[in-house]
């Protein structure tokens, strides 16, 4: 639970990295979809369930080591690949003509490049919808 | 201005923490939790190139994820939940219906 409530507070501090790369809807869409419908999921279903068993739960307690060390390996190697890649110097440094893309920009584009994803993405939505209710459903008879 | 190195970063610190979460967790609530996680760093990767390489499709695609992720949170909640209910436990490690 305490988990749950941590991971909303990060994902409002996502909404703000967003407010500084300045764009204001996906702020928005952020915390309406992440916070406010994923995370309240999450906190219905931590409620929902009984939860006497997970006080008994622990870390595993030797085979935490080898996973911690090709994690570190992984984060490690991620960020060695993106500082040595021949091409950094074409990212400028920020600073100059900020890109503040207005709302209107971003659905105009939405709307008239991307809108074969924007159907598909509702489709699904529709199927995730659909599955969700059918599979939560206590099977009567 | 922030350099974009520190965004990258940020997001490679969040996706390694996501993956431990995945991986070392035996809670399976935690372990969509850090899926989760995982899902947030791409999405700070995605914006944030968009911002420094005055391309839009970075946040249209950022956006695409997000809804995508929340309709897989939703199945996956239900599977959660149908499976909570036949087998009354939340450990990774006792999920084992479908061992042959």
């Amino acid at each position: 639970m305490h988990s749950a409530i941590s991971l909303m507070a990060c994902f409002v501090q996502v909404a703000a990295l967003f407010i500084l790369l300045r764009s204001p809807f996906l702020v928005v869409v952020q915390i309406f979809v992440y916070v406010g419908a994923i995370m309240v999921l999450f906190v219905f279903v931590i409620m929902m369930l009984d939860f006497r068993q997970v006080l008994r739960q622990r870390f595993l307690p030797t085979g935490m080591k080898p996973t911690l060390i090709v994690l570190a390996i992984l984060g490690i190697q991620m960020l060695f690949m993106f500082f040595s890649s021949d091409r950094l110097g074409e990212i400028s440094a920020g600073g100059e003509n900020p890109f503040e893309v207005t709302i209107m920009e971003f659905s105009v584009t939405l709307f008239t490049d991307y809108l074969l994803p924007f159907e598909v993405v509702s489709v699904i939505l529709l199927v995730a919808l659909i599955g969700a209710i059918v599979m939560a459903k206590r099977r009567t008879g | 201005m922030v350099p974009l190195s520190w965004y990258v970063a940020l997001a490679t610190v969040l996706f390694v923490i996501g993956t431990g979460g995945v991986l070392l967790r035996r809670n399976l609530l935690v372990v969509l939790m850090s899926l989760e996680l995982m899902l947030n760093s791409v999405n700070i990767n995605l914006v944030a190139f968009s911002y420094y390489l005055h391309d839009l499709r970075g946040q249209v695609f950022a956006l695409f994820v997000i809804t995508v992720t929340a309709a897989e949170v939703a199945v996956a909640l239900g599977i959660l939940i149908s499976f909570v209910r036949n087998k009354a436990t939340l450990k990774v490690d006792d999920m084992t219906i479908m061992k042959g």
